[in-house]
């Protein structure tokens, strides 16, 4: 137990053979799992147990998976270090003494730490992609509409996507295979065009590839960091890819962007824990509006008030226009942006985070600091893309560094082969 | 910390709007970095007005009766109040 990966550790076993048989997967625990508990991170759901699988479990147990544990992870899936777990942080196996990333750091570090082989995670705004930078693993983040959600229990539907978590690209895409698919239960999934073989995409050959570099995500990342990138970017040089460097103006505005439509949806999900049908047991003595706001209170911690009040701020009257709908065009700009980028290029590259694994309790005083590590993960799921984060490397200081490559709409396997040069 | 917190005041009001009670270190807390982000957050200003073609089609089923949880199994994560949730007094 000594990274605290795990929320609960009870096994949940598969009857069936398959693809995944003789594989642990570890998942996150805002993920829905039949008579096992589902905290999300929080005192919320402390004694939460869903009456149903999300599809996504349905699918590994179909796979012949056996699911280890639910993992740990910042509450509601809201930070960046699983620091904001009412559950206790994990550290970090492949940097001791620093955050795993988040928000699915528990499912990085059970990966990193071999406490299960594979793991599913979420990412929102880069919290499948982050963790696995930060531990030296794999995380995909993909095509919005791939992968069901349904199960999923919500912080920003419009963002939202369950990846996957490997030691190796090879094992995320024998993952991401298992569970991607039109799921009738969630109106936004839809079939992919192409075959959906996304392990046999695995080849390593990036022979005549073009990698587009946005200078934007490059610009203010920590200097061990950018010099990491661009040895992973030789690397692949080497094997035949080769990079051009673009300009994308949109990037800039992108992480307020996301925050802004991300708290907005979060203050209009969250607004089912009211302590009637889940969530902590009342003495009832005020009125509905008094007694929601207390258990409220009580059940969510610190950083998801803060997301719920300001994205309350940003959807309230007089504010709608200068924030939210601001945030929708910069949105629709960052897609157009990543459209044409895309043209000229087979992938775009970047450094996964601009910085490397923070210090445990570092960040936790300063939220806009945090907010801005996720830069160049946000963009990605504002523009529904898909993006692999690969390990690039260490900095001379021995702390791991992911490389971030972000492909077409459905172009996973353009990713996958790219990534899995590199591991 | 930022020059332009907000008003504790206006926090207070977004927290009631919100259903969320805030104790009153957290309420002078959030009051000081709203400020820094919402400053963050008024950079969009300066995006133009974009095209937004969404190139989507709406995914329709028939609306018809399907197998759905029992009421035992809706309940089991309520205080049960014989067969009812059970919540406060609505005024």
């Amino acid at each position: 137990m000594s990274y605290n990966a795990f929320i609960t550790r009870e096994t949940i076993e598969s009857d069936t053979e398959g693809p995944l048989t003789d594989k642990t997967v570890a998942v996150k625990d805002n993920i829905s799992t039949e008579g096992v508990r589902t905290t999300c991170g929080s005192a919320m759901l402390e004694e939460y147990v869903p009456p149903y699988d999300a599809t996504v479990v349905q699918r590994l147990k179909e796979a012949g998976a056996t699911i280890p544990g639910k993992t740990n992870m910042d509450e509601f899936g809201m930070g960046t270090t699983t620091e904001t777990s009412a559950f206790g942080p994990t550290d970090n196996p492949a940097a001791e003494g620093r955050v795993p990333g988040g928000s699915s750091g528990g499912s990085a570090a059970a990966v990193a730490a071999g406490e299960a082989d594979l793991a599913l995670g979420t990412d929102t705004g880069g919290s499948v992609r982050c963790p696995a930078a930060f531990t030296g693993t794999v995380g995909i983040k993909p095509t919005y509409g791939l992968v069901s959600r349904y199960g999923l229990i919500a912080y920003a539907n419009s963002l939202e996507q369950i990846g996957p978590i490997a030691p190796s690209v090879e094992e995320a895409a024998e993952l991401l295979e298992v569970i991607a698919g039109p799921d009738d239960r969630d109106a936004t999934t839809r079939e992919a065009p192409g075959d959906g073989a996304y392990v046999e995409a695995a080849d390593g050959d990036v022979e005549g590839l073009e990698i587009g570099i946005p200078t934007e995500l490059l610009d203010g990342a920590d200097e061990r960091v950018v010099e990491t990138f661009w040895e992973a970017i030789d690397e692949l040089e080497a094997k035949g890819a080769s990079y051009h460097e673009v300009s994308m103006e949109s990037l800039q505005h992108a992480v307020e962007a996301y925050y802004v439509i991300a708290m907005s949806e979060a203050s209009s999900n969250l607004a089912r824990f009211d302590g009637v049908r889940y969530g902590p047991t009342q003495e009832y003595e005020g009125n509905w509006n008094e007694e929601f706001a207390a258990v409220r209170e009580e059940g969510f911690g610190e950083e998801v008030k803060r997301r719920i009040l300001l994205g309350t701020y940003a959807l309230s009257a007089g504010y709608h226009d200068k924030y939210y709908k601001q945030a929708q065009d910069a949105r629709a700009w960052v897609k157009q942006d990543f459209d044409s980028a895309l043209e000229a290029a087979d992938v775009l590259a970047s450094p996964t985070m601009p910085v490397p694994p923070m210090e445990r309790g570092e960040s936790l005083d300063d939220p806009l600091t945090m907010y801005l590590a996720d830069a160049n993960t946000t963009p990605v799921n504002l523009a529904n893309l898909p993006a692999i984060s690969v390990p690039a490397g260490e900095t001379s200081d021995g702390l791991p560094v992911g490389l971030q490559l972000i492909g077409p709409a459905f172009g996973e396997k353009t990713i996958i082969r790219a990534g899995s040069a590199l591991a | 910390m930022s020059d332009s917190a907000v008003d504790p005041d206006e926090v207070r009001h977004v927290a009631d709007l919100a259903r969320v009670d805030l104790a009153e270190e957290e309420l002078e807390r959030f009051a000081e970095q709203f400020g820094e982000i919402l400053d963050a957050f008024e950079t969009l200003e300066e995006v133009p007005e974009v095209e937004r073609e969404a190139d989507l089609v709406n995914v329709m089923r028939p609306d018809e009766r399907r197998a759905s949880l029992d009421q035992e199994q809706a309940l089991q994560n309520a205080d049960d109040e014989e067969g009812f949730f059970k919540g406060p007094k609505v005024s």
